[in-house]
């Protein structure tokens, strides 16, 4: 998909778990990106992050290492 | 041919049932109990004993004109109408004297001496009221000489109307010729009999009110809307109650006078919306005469809308592909083979597509149309043959965020009500979803409800018809901007919250009351004041606050909504405000409270419920799991892969990219009924294999290599479920037409794919879902039919099902308040479009029109048009009835508009049901942020006059026309 959907997307998952009481929302994030997310979209996610992830949310650039690595 | 009729009980037993203290008396020597209120009429059924009737008819309450069942009761004087009379303890009725028999022969008398004598060749010969109450009460003779009359048109004495062809005379002014306006039935007033059974069933069962009793007397007369209307220009929905109730032919089915009186029947499920109301298909040998809604069908009890009662023509229609075709490639034309081929054509393709491009570059649409026995099978082709998690379903573009949110807050991703609930309602709010057009049958049941006394609050941006129609009111409109759902709900939540309206104990029972302690601090912030949101959201902040109040203190309070709701990119998040709403005011676990999603297609429960979502197995079960796997595993032998696979807008993405290359896609038209056409045309162009399972050349497979026929609802078994969880019963009535059920034809790909798939009859089907998914664990085709229908969870705890969920405590355990904030969506309004598209449904037309389009319900609805404000459109130059072009970032389309204020300035809005009309090239790609459910409900769109189609609606036709061509079949 195009970057800038993906980016899109990314940062609406983030958004909602930003505002989410409590101090897990890393985690939330990265649970929901692992959950829904499939292998070859989590991959250019990760992609995008260690390229420097321009336009993401701080957010999910910091759970980028929460994010599992997609299995083959 | 195998006799599949039923033999459940639905005779007419006179007048409706009642519920109260057991009352005993005695009908003609017998003893017969029944609860208080009951009519002796009833009770007389009850104890056996069939009392002569007219006027009566048990789906609508006793009305007492027709005086041909009066009785005897001892004690009592004069002979009173058994329909209204009220049982009473000790009371001795007498159903057959002498008195009462000669006051009934006289009563038919009367009756008959203004009734054409054409039984033989009358249309309801054999299925007439009239007909059997004239032999059952001995009538043997019409003393009476010809005279003032309403059906000899010649007006010379002719007592039949056969009688009155051969002759001429001055006329009769009296005599009105049949109205053959609706499409479906007919309306004959030379055979009425003033019963009033009609306008009755058009007010209660219903309630349209489009029906009455014009004049009085004599000159009494059934009349259709007002002085100049006929049936189908009045307000008459054409539901068919009134139909139903017509004891004579008056008010006949056009098809059952061409075919005949039908000879048996064949109870089964409405293959329409969510609804899934129940029906007896009635036929003559395997030809369908008439579908008739089935008394004892717990979604409808009894009741239809246009569709589902004669919107089944389709089935028919010389449009279905009854024979596999294949193609090469897209811009050839299509090529008859034999089903051996198609399939082996198919299963190489995908094969060496995988080969190819990997194990992931497959998947498929598993249908909400088909059964729940073959939605499992294409999940189960997925995971079990493709060896990928690539299997997504229609409800990703409507309820997909009701999957979310509600398992997220209550633990499951389903309604937590039965229809039956409605009844117990007090106050209901009606949010983003339009029941009298999308689910026309519960909105009968809830206008039925409402003229009883319940409140109503509907929040919609359009003025729909629940807000004001016929003896119905809404208490409170909130109609909010596009996409400000989430605002407006949290502000309810802010009042109820900080005016200290919430269900204490429920909350601190029931929820967690740490988060809710959270939850309140968030909600009780200012910017979420109703007074902070006013700007934004359009609703007036006294009004909102009054509707909150109304919903907090107005005793049982429903929440029902609909796509309104999901189809946004906060669509997860307003399911989870509106249980949040629902667990502040402990509107949950009983009757006539709770949340219920009204789905859109027949069975878009079921399709969810069978594992259709690329991340879950059947029964909501994430594929992450490694104890849900290997109960699957075990039982068909396979490894299951544990990551999530692809949605459906994410499988266009990745076929753009070209990493996606094969889809099978059984009942449904994504082309059409997906955003951004543009997109989804570039997605299915790129695919190396399109498989299309469906019974017309729909608009996706003009990009499709196999075309494999499907069968209708009538040509199959298996199970539908619908919104209320409830799985109902789909029966075979006819072989399927193009050969195979879709469950086989799915098993001989599954099979030339290398599977050792062996299902026999969909029974097996479900026993293996039974055997693998805890909440259909009791679920048995013997155990549905002898209850007729089963909601699930059904198991050891619930061996009969579960009306009601959540009933002292949540699945999840702690219902979970969540915190909802607003997030407008990127889709805004600017100088270049200025205004708010919202798409939505009408009563006539289902989805993308597939079926409807195909039958007589177009003369509702010719077309798709574009509903603007009079003000939007003077300043634009637009008048009622032009052309206009509507523009979005996307593309643009042409389409008529209308002017009305339903909708405020600032919105437009128009249905999808058309190809022509292409609403879904406007859309955008802009989702749901948890589920990627699309954004149709708020697309920023300018519109302009315009003379005709858009290149592209020209281009695309070109496309479809071509992509149509079929060679004849090979000699």
């Amino acid at each position: 998909m195009s970057p800038e959907k993906m980016v899109t997307m990314a940062n609406q998952i983030a958004t909602f778990f930003k505002t989410q009481p409590g101090d897990d929302q890393l985690d939330r994030f990265a649970a929901h990106i692992n959950d829904f997310w499939e292998p070859r979209m989590r991959r250019q996610l990760l992609d995008h992050i260690a390229a420097g992830g321009a336009g993401l949310e701080p957010l999910v650039i910091e759970a980028a290492g929460r994010i599992s690595e997609p299995v083959e | 041919m195998k006799d599949f009729i039923i033999p459940w009980n639905d005779a007419d037993m006179g007048t409706p049932a009642k519920t109260g203290a057991p009352v005993t008396l005695t009908i003609d020597g017998a003893a017969v109990t029944v609860p208080e209120g009951t009519s002796v009429m009833r009770a007389a059924y009850e104890a056996g004993i069939t009392v002569p009737k007219l006027c009566a008819t048990d789906s609508v309450e006793a009305f007492g004109s027709c005086r041909l069942c009066v009785v005897e009761i001892e004690g009592r004087r004069g002979t009173p109408a058994s329909c209204t009379t009220p049982v009473a303890e000790g009371m001795v009725v007498h159903t057959q004297s002498s008195k009462v028999q000669k006051i009934r022969k006289g009563v038919m008398e009367l009756y008959i001496s203004d009734h054409p004598l054409d039984c033989l060749t009358c249309s309801a010969n054999g299925d007439c009221e009239l007909q059997d109450m004239a032999g059952a009460v001995g009538l043997r003779d019409v003393r009476y000489e010809p005279g003032d009359n309403h059906f000899d048109p010649t007006g010379t004495g002719a007592l039949s109307m056969a009688d009155a062809k051969r002759r001429e005379g001055d006329g009769n002014f009296r005599y009105i010729p049949k109205d053959e306006s609706n499409p479906y039935f007919t309306y004959d007033p030379a055979k009425c009999i003033v019963c009033s059974r009609c306008v009755r069933a058009c007010e209660e069962v219903q309630g349209t009110f489009a029906l009455t009793i014009e004049g009085r007397g004599f000159d009494s007369r059934v009349s259709a809307g007002g002085a100049m209307d006929d049936f189908l220009s009045s307000d008459c929905v054409s539901c068919g109650a009134c139909v139903q109730a017509c004891p004579t032919a008056t008010l006949q089915e056009k098809s059952v006078a061409e075919l005949g009186t039908p000879t048996r029947s064949v109870v089964t499920t409405c293959a329409y919306c969510g609804v899934g109301c129940s029906f007896k298909a009635e036929l003559n040998g395997d030809q369908l005469v008439r579908m008739v809604p089935y008394k004892n069908g717990k979604a409808n009890r009894g009741h239809s809308c246009v569709k589902g009662r004669f919107a089944y023509g389709y089935t028919e229609h010389k449009d279905r592909i009854l024979s596999p075709m294949i193609r090469e490639s897209i811009d050839e034309p299509w090529q008859e083979v034999s089903w051996e081929e198609a399939i082996g054509f198919a299963a190489k393709r995908l094969k060496s597509l995988q080969k190819t491009y990997g194990r992931r570059s497959v998947g498929v649409i598993t249908s909400s149309r088909c059964t729940n026995e073959e939605t499992y099978l294409v999940q189960k082709l997925a995971r079990g043959v493709f060896m990928n998690n690539n299997t997504d379903t229609c409800a990703r573009v409507c309820h997909s965020p009701t999957g979310y949110g509600l398992g997220q807050t209550f633990g499951t991703s389903a309604g937590t009500q039965d229809f039956d609930s409605v009844e117990h309602t007090d106050v209901v709010i009606v949010i983003g979803a339009n029941p009298t057009d999308g689910h026309p049958v519960f909105a009968s049941r809830l206008k039925k409800r409402l003229r009883q006394g319940a409140k109503l609050i509907v929040i919609d941006p359009r003025r729909i018809d629940l807000v004001k129609s016929a003896h119905i009111k809404a208490a409170h409109h909130l109609p909010l901007r596009p996409g400000t759902n989430v605002a407006v709900v949290t502000a309810l939540a802010h009042v109820i919250v900080t005016e200290g309206l919430m269900d204490e104990a429920f909350i601190r029972e029931r929820c967690d009351w740490n988060e809710f302690l959270e939850y309140a601090e968030f909600v009780s912030a200012e910017r979420h004041s109703p007074e902070a949101t006013e700007m934004l959201t359009g609703v007036p902040a006294e009004t909102l606050r009054e509707a909150a109040r109304t919903f907090a203190r107005g005793g049982n309070g429903a929440i029902y909504y609909g796509l309104g709701v999901t189809e946004h990119s906060q669509g997860s998040t307003t399911v989870m405000g509106i249980a949040n709403l629902a667990m502040l005011t402990g509107n949950i676990g009983r009757p006539g409270v709770g949340v219920n999603p009204l789905r859109g297609q027949n069975n878009v429960q079921g399709s969810c419920d069978m594992g259709s979502f690329p991340h879950e197995l059947p029964g909501y079960r994430h594929v992450k799991l490694p104890e849900v796997r290997e109960t699957f595993e075990a039982a068909w032998g396979v490894t299951i892969d544990p990551e999530p696979g692809l949605r459906i807008p994410n499988m266009l993405d990745a076929a753009v990219d070209g990493t996606f290359k094969g889809l099978y896609c059984q009942g449904e038209d994504i082309l059409q009924s997906d955003p951004d056409t543009k997109h989804v045309a570039a997605g299915l162009a790129a695919m190396e294999c399109v498989i299309v399972h469906d019974l017309f050349l729909n608009e996706t497979a003009n990009y499709a290599h196999v075309f494999l026929p499907g069968s209708s609802f009538l040509e199959k078994d298996g199970t539908f479920t619908n919104a209320e969880r409830r799985i109902n019963m789909v029966r075979r009535v006819m072989a399927p037409k193009a050969g195979y059920a879709d469950w086989e034809v799915t098993q001989l790909l599954a099979q030339a794919m290398g599977a050792d798939w062996d299902y026999a009859h969909p029974r097996e089907i479900m026993a293996e879902i039974a055997s693998t998914t805890p909440s259909f664990a009791g679920v048995t085709y013997e155990r549905i039919n002898e209850l007729g229908s089963i909601q699930w969870p059904c198991n050891d705890s619930a061996p009969e099902g579960t009306p009601l969920m959540h009933v002292g405590g949540f699945v999840r355990g702690k219902g979970r308040l969540m915190v909802t904030e607003y997030v407008a969506t990127d889709e805004k309004t600017g100088p270049r479009f200025p205004l708010l598209l919202t798409t939505g449904r009408i009563l006539s037309q289902y989805n993308v029109g597939a079926q409807t389009r195909r039958t007589a319900n177009s003369t509702w609805h010719e077309e798709d048009v574009l509903e603007i404000h009079p003000h939007d459109a003077e300043v634009r130059g637009v008048k009622e009835g032009d052309f206009v072009k509507l523009a979005s970032r996307s593309g643009e389309t042409t389409l008529r508009a209308t002017l009305t204020d339903r909708v405020s300035t600032g919105v437009v809005y128009t249905t999808f049901h058309h190809p022509d009309t292409q609403a879904n090239v406007i859309t955008t790609d802009f989702s749901d942020w948890a589920t990627n459910c699309p954004e149709y409900k708020v697309t920023a769109v300018q519109v302009s006059p315009s003379n005709g189609p858009t290149d592209w609606q020209e281009r695309y036709n070109e496309q479809a026309e071509q992509s149509r061509r079929i060679l004849p079949a090979a000699e």
